[in-house]
């Protein structure tokens, strides 16, 4: 038997192994995907300072926010996940009085106000960050994730993925009703 | 009553699948006849039972039966009937039994219409059929059963994704389904030759009207299924690279070069490791997008979660499946000896670099949809990668594809002198880039560099094409044209055609199109792309499942009327806002309005209006090459075998009476 007639099978045990690995892992935590800890968690959070994406000569602060618990959401058009959570994003903001500030990442602004015009917007603020200024100081490296911070400005939650019905039931909204009280 | 007898149904559906899977294959393999002579029942009997099954979930969603749990998830009393019987692919577990029960449909038909092909070929292919029949029958039985009763069933059910909600999503995924479960014939024909040691040119003639069938179909579906994105998601874009569409992408990319690849080895018996190794891919890549994206199983953690025997069971499965036809690979295409040799001009040489370009084409973009599946599956995180990847690697890749389309039809089999193709193709090559560059630069609005590339691209295919016209008719002319060509010839000169039409309509569209958002009052209008649009306000009504603004827009050129659209916008119950386009369609142009949101109280409104200027030629031309790929399934000479073998089989009765 020739060994190049081989190739073909060993690449495809290898896509195997990593499925087999990832379902592992998932059988002993069903959402570790998501809960990968952010090193900012506990600690200040970074300032952001980017171009309003509605108008680009003027800037939108994380500073506006100071005092309040808030919730930063890195999205994007080109990303499928992002249009899956926008609704929620949406019902989260008119309905549930959440307080949710937008890094549009990476992204062509004139679609990105679109997708806010068609869909609904759900952001106090929108920043434009073509070409991941402050999302580096956020250690973020993919969309859509969100983050919560406090009104003393700690980052006290991440998560990786999109937001759903049950993360806000069984973490985000105790996480987010405690944090008003205290 | 009726749900008890779609499972009893579909467990019978297992028995029948288990004995074709077991006895042809072991029958063909000691040589016993009446094991052999299994196969054609036990495949008939296991499309019956499918039937029954499939009918009993339909019967489920009209009766509204919701102590059925996937009737109660997915559909309401006030559904259109066509989103009642729509609904029954339209989520996880549905889907899957419409997949099993296209199988089954492919694999009677294959049984009633291979008289040509010897028996025990034909019972190794039902086998091969009948082994990932069990597979889907066992996942759907064990980890996703439609018929699943609720003990206090609602009053009414759940909605239907309003996003499904819509003609053209109705007819897709059947479409989509014939196509990946159509590659599951050229995967049985494929291992069954390997199976059976003879992987000569044979087993290519058999599979290869299937192949092309199962290839339409897929073009079809993903042409619809496009078409649907750009009017429903109400962005005006076609394509978005998103993992469920690049799911169907990759097994027609693979499915394309494997239809090139069987004309190599039927013709030439050339290729014979590649066609196996393609016919393989062709059909894992259907099972893997099937599992993976379809089902929703791998893009969304969720319903991973929930059930981790479904994750367990389903990477058996394609390991079982394509891990077992790789490893046969590997053992018979060893064995081959290829006696045939080919030269650098030739049409072989333009074959084989077509399919090298396409695989390649399939693995970058195998590549961008697995990535984030794979930093997903490692915990690293969940992300898209987009389309700037993609469109960085489509694009290049592709141009060579369309310059190779003209070349390869007029090069000759086995040798050709470079000298005197250089000679034939300097016409078409001049004409096509000095026209290409004059259109560029005269007929269009602004010169651009990607607008002259697809024109002149798009005029090479048509020149070169017209060139292979002339040579086929030869002396006769006109009349040799229409005598000589055999509908397969036809269909490569449409398919071809296609190709130009697609990249017409690619580069003018994604370089001319102009938009604008607007802020716009009743009785306001705005001029775009040489067109007046007059906003005449919106209303609020309601639909059978939703409520809806409704806006009216009417469209002038220099005064003379247009068109009148009615761009909505819809809030279903489930509480997702959709956007219905309001579109003008035209062959050189598509005017596209959407509604966006009321801004204040004086009936101001936020609207978005497109010029896009030859969109429809991008469909035009996925039209073209299924039409093409429909003419080379229906060749005569298929039809000439079928013939003979029926005069054979009718002879040998009438000697063996005599």
């Amino acid at each position: 038997m020739k060994k190049r007639y081989l190739i073909p099978f060993g690449i495809f045990m290898a896509i195997m192994a990593i499925f087999v690995l990832g379902l592992y892992r998932m059988g002993e935590d069903p959402n570790f995907t998501r809960n990968v800890p952010s090193v900012l968690i506990g600690k200040q959070a970074p300032k952001i300072d980017l171009p309003d994406l509605f108008d680009q000569s003027k800037t939108v602060s994380s500073s506006s926010l100071a005092g309040q618990v808030w919730v930063l959401n890195v999205w994007a058009t080109w990303c499928p996940e992002c249009w899956r959570e926008h609704a929620f994003l949406v019902h989260l903001a008119r309905n549930e009085g959440v307080k949710l500030f937008g890094i549009d990442w990476r992204d062509d602004a004139a679609a990105a106000k679109r997708l806010l015009v068609d869909k609904g917007n759900p952001f106090v603020a929108v920043g434009f960050d073509p070409e991941s200024r402050a999302i580096m100081d956020w250690g973020v490296y993919g969309a859509p994730e969100t983050f919560v911070i406090d009104k003393q400005g700690v980052v006290r939650w991440k998560k990786a993925g999109a937001m759903t019905r049950e993360l806000w039931e069984s973490e985000l909204k105790p996480l987010l009703q405690k944090l008003e009280k205290g | 009553m009726i749900p008890e007898i779609g499972q009893l149904a579909l467990i019978l559906a297992l028995c029948m699948a288990l004995v074709q899977a077991v006895f042809p294959i072991a029958g063909a393999h000691k040589g016993v006849a009446s094991w052999v002579a299994l196969a054609k029942p036990a495949a008939l009997g296991q499309l019956l039972f499918m039937t029954i099954g499939y009918a009993c979930l339909t019967y489920g969603f009209l009766e509204h039966d919701f102590s059925i749990r996937y009737v109660a998830t997915n559909s309401n009393t006030s559904l259109p009937i066509l989103y009642l019987i729509s609904g029954v692919w339209g989520a996880h577990e549905g889907s899957l039994l419409f997949w099993t029960l296209t199988l089954s449909l492919w694999t009677g038909v294959v049984t009633l219409f291979s008289r040509s092909v010897p028996e025990v070929m034909v019972a190794r292919v039902v086998g091969v059929m009948g082994v990932v029949s069990v597979g889907f029958l066992l996942f759907m039985l064990l980890t996703s059963n439609p018929f699943v009763r609720l003990m206090n069933p609602p009053l009414e059910g759940r909605d239907l994704n309003p996003l499904l909600q819509d003609p053209g999503l109705a007819i897709h995924p059947p479409l989509l389904y014939m196509g990946y479960v159509g590659f599951s014939v050229a995967f049985a024909f494929a291992i069954a030759a390997m199976l059976g040691g003879r992987l000569d040119a044979a087993w290519a003639r058999w599979s290869r009207p299937w192949t092309n069938i199962a290839w339409v179909f897929l073009t079809l579906g993903i042409v619809i299924g496009s078409w649907w994105a750009y009017y429903e998601l109400g962005w005006g874009g076609w394509w978005f690279w998103d993992p469920v569409e690049n799911a169907s992408f990759m097994p027609w990319i693979i499915g394309t070069a494997l239809v090139h690849s069987l004309a190599v080895t039927e013709k030439r018996g050339a290729f014979k490791a590649w066609t196996v190794l393609l016919a393989i891919f062709a059909f894992s890549l259907s099972l893997l997008g099937t599992f993976l994206v379809r089902s929703g199983v791998l893009t969304s953690v969720h319903a991973f979660a929930t059930d981790p025997s479904r994750g367990v069971f389903i990477l058996l499965f394609l390991s079982v499946i394509i891990g077992g036809s790789l490893l046969l690979y590997s053992w018979r295409a060893s064995q081959i000896r290829s006696s045939v040799h080919f030269t650098l001009f030739s049409r072989e040489t333009g074959l084989l670099l077509t399919n090298v370009i396409l695989m390649v084409t399939a693995c970058s973009i195998l590549l961008g949809t697995l990535y984030p599946l794979v930093l997903d599956a490692l915990g690293v995180g969940k992300i898209s990668v987009g389309p700037p990847y993609f469109n960085s690697v489509f694009i290049p890749l592709t141009a060579p594809l369309a310059v190779l389309a003209g070349v390869g039809a007029l090069a000759r089999w086995k040798r050709d002198s470079g000298l005197s193709l250089a000679r034939k193709l300097a016409l078409p090559m001049l004409l096509s880039v000095g026209g290409g560059f004059a259109l560029t630069l005269w007929a269009l609005p602004h010169f651009s560099w990607g607008a002259a590339l697809g024109l002149v691209l798009a005029l090479w295919v048509l020149l070169t094409m017209l060139l292979w016209l002339k040579e086929q008719g030869g002396a006769a002319g006109l009349a040799g044209v229409f005598k000589n060509i055999s509908r397969a010839g036809w269909g490569m000169f449409f398919g071809h055609l296609g190709i130009a039409v697609f990249v017409v309509g690619v580069a003018l569209t994604s370089i001319y199109s102009t938009e604008k958002d607007l802020r716009i009052e009743k009785g306001q209008s705005y001029h775009l792309g040489g067109y007046d649009f007059l906003f005449k306000g919106a209303e609020r009504s309601a639909g059978p499942n939703y409520l809806m603004d409704r806006g009216e827009v009417v469209v002038s050129r220099e005064g003379e009327h247009v068109a009148t659209l009615f761009p909505e916008k819809r809030d279903y119950r489930s509480g997702m806002p959709m956007t219905e386009a309001g579109i003008d369609a035209g062959l050189t142009r598509d005017l596209f309005v959407a509604l966006g949101e009321p801004l204040g109280k004086d009936g101001a409104w936020s609207l978005r209006i497109y010029h896009k200027p030859f969109v429809r030629w991008v469909w035009l031309g996925g039209l073209f090459m299924a039409f093409g790929g429909l003419l080379a399934a229906l060749d005569k000479r298929y039809f000439r075998l079928a013939r003979k073998a029926r005069l054979e089989t009718e002879a040998n009765t009438a000697g063996g009476k005599a």
